[in-house]
């Protein structure tokens, strides 16, 4: 498999002060990295990098991050704007609060399609039906009709799954998509995300608190703590057999369900 | 004579009504008991009335129908002086505990307040706030700290000293470790194991993660949409739901 995105020995600092101190890892075409940590280690500030979405306070301070050729935190603005939906797709915990609220999700699809192709609203209406399809949804029509309001937490959390498929990114960034859903609707969101990665061959980054998330989804584990990596490796192996004390102390205050 | 439960609930409901808008029942005809000493464990997912269990229970808001017996005593219409001594026998532990906190006083102040309402001078207060703290496993400085000058884990150890202060015999737990890191979580779960240990308090643990319910409770109660659809040991609930909506509760966990 060829490699999509790299990050060499990143630094990053909010107002001087570095958060992120020297994280390096590579994700390949199609798969599913976890970064894990608890609250305050920078595993978010980690993906907003890429994103350029650190804010005017955030910096990458040292190191690169390469995806396709380009070193991402040198883009401008504008470059990184063009690259932003087509090739690195983003979705957040609060999906609902990502959504403007008294617009119907068709329209608000049609709005963040346009920015990056010319199309035409039939076109579009074809397409988004088709993709919502794809990705499991009974009735695609509906969903595009309704306004955010009207969906529930974890629909909401699916459609900006599929408002960030729309444009077919190379790589999605999801930052503590499931943390806001009961059980029952993160196992659905952690399969939506599954068949998209089928269906696309997609390669997903997910940040998350949840360790029962990272072990049913993702291929490979980068544990963070203060700003810096743990640990990093295959996550049978990270979550079975952790090798650092601080990665074992995580394991075992996971509650596990014994069943 | 036979100790009878530190608290027993009788067809407990709560409408809430608007105008314009249908009747919402968020929790239908409940029923249940609390031993002394026990902990009881209340799962369900958002919106199955867990929370408005704790805030009837607590008297935070006022049921439409049924019973509330608090150590033999009813406080379900309790008003004023009367329910602030039922006060006394149960205390509440809330789920984001910086904001449990007047943000203005410091943890000694919030900790401490029970006691002087109970009549205690200062000093007296200031030695059993720095003893309560020590207890919860915070040093006596803690006591001159704002809530937003400690860690969220820390401001818990003081919310759970602030509940623990007129030595209460309920303790209601509402989502009290969910906000927290793993490892945190731990730590708390251990204190709250400890002090039900030395001070024979009873809980009540609301809570969402089935498995640390399984870990703490002696007998848990599945909730969904306002009724309790099952309960039993949490070992025996989890391995063999009889209910449908337990059973896709569990099997949906990761």
């Amino acid at each position: 498999m060829a490699e999509i995105l790299r990050y060499e020995h990143v630094d990053i600092a909010y107002n001087g002060k570095v958060v992120v101190q020297d994280v390096s890892f590579t994700l390949e075409d199609g798969e599913i990295l976890g970064i894990v940590g608890e609250s305050g280690s920078g595993k978010s500030t980690v993906i907003k990098a890429a994103m350029g979405l650190l804010g005017p306070a955030g910096q990458v301070t040292r190191g690169d991050i390469y995806y396709n050729g380009n070193d991402l935190p040198d883009l401008s603005p504008a470059q990184i704007r063009k690259l932003n939906g087509p090739e690195l797709g983003m979705i957040f915990q609060a999906a609902g609060a990502s959504f403007c609220p008294i617009r119907t999700v068709g329209a608000q699809l049609f709005e963040s399609m346009t920015e990056h192709e010319s199309i035409g609203k039939d076109d579009f209406n074809h397409r988004a039906v088709e993709l919502l399809q794809k990705i499991g949804f009974d009735n695609p029509q509906r969903i595009l009709d309704s306004y955010p309001f009207e969906l529930s937490g974890g629909m909401q959390q699916r459609v900006s799954i599929a408002a960030a498929m729309l444009l077919n990114p190379k790589i999605l960034l999801a930052d503590e998509p499931t943390s806001a859903l009961d059980v029952s609707v993160q196992k659905q969101v952690v399969e939506e995300m599954l068949l998209v990665r089928k269906t696309f061959g997609t390669a997903i980054v997910i940040v998350t608190h949840n360790i029962g998330v990272i072990g049913a989804m993702a291929d490979k584990v980068l544990v963070m703590k203060d700003g810096k990596m743990v640990e990093y490796g295959e996550t049978r192996q990270v979550l079975e057999h952790p090798q650092m004390e601080y990665t074992q102390k995580l394991m075992a205050a996971v509650p596990r369900l014994r069943r | 004579m036979p100790v009878g439960p530190i608290l027993r609930v009788d067809n407990l409901t709560k409408v809430f009504t608007r105008k314009g808008q249908p009747d919402f029942t968020a929790v239908d005809h409940i029923s249940f008991e609390v031993e002394p000493g026990q902990c009881l464990g209340i799962i369900g997912e958002s919106g199955s009335g867990k929370s408005t269990v704790a805030n009837l229970i607590t008297r935070l808001i006022d049921p439409t129908e049924g019973q509330i017996v608090l150590d033999g005593e009813d406080i379900t219409r309790l008003k004023g002086r009367q329910l602030q001594t039922a006060y006394r026998k149960m205390q509440m532990v809330f789920q984001t505990p910086t904001e449990s906190f007047d943000p203005r006083h410091t943890l000694g102040d919030g900790v401490g307040e029970s006691l002087r309402n109970f009549g205690l001078d200062q000093s007296e207060v200031n030695r059993e706030v720095a003893e309560l703290l020590k207890q919860c496993g915070l040093p006596p400085e803690f006591a001159k700290r704002y809530p937003h000058q400690v860690s969220g884990g820390q401001c818990q150890r003081a919310a759970i000293a602030r509940a623990i202060a007129i030595q209460p015999k309920l303790l209601i737990c509402d989502e009290a470790t969910s906000a927290l890191d793993v490892t945190i979580q731990t730590e708390i779960l251990a204190l709250l194991s400890d002090l039900r240990r030395e001070l024979n308090l009873s809980i009540l643990f609301i809570c969402h993660d089935i498995a640390l319910v399984q870990q703490f409770c002696d007998w848990v109660l599945v909730m969904y949409k306002g009724s309790i659809v099952e309960e039993g040991v949490p070992d025996e609930v989890i391995r063999n739901p009889q209910n449908d909506y337990t059973k896709r509760l569990i099997e949906s966990i990761l």
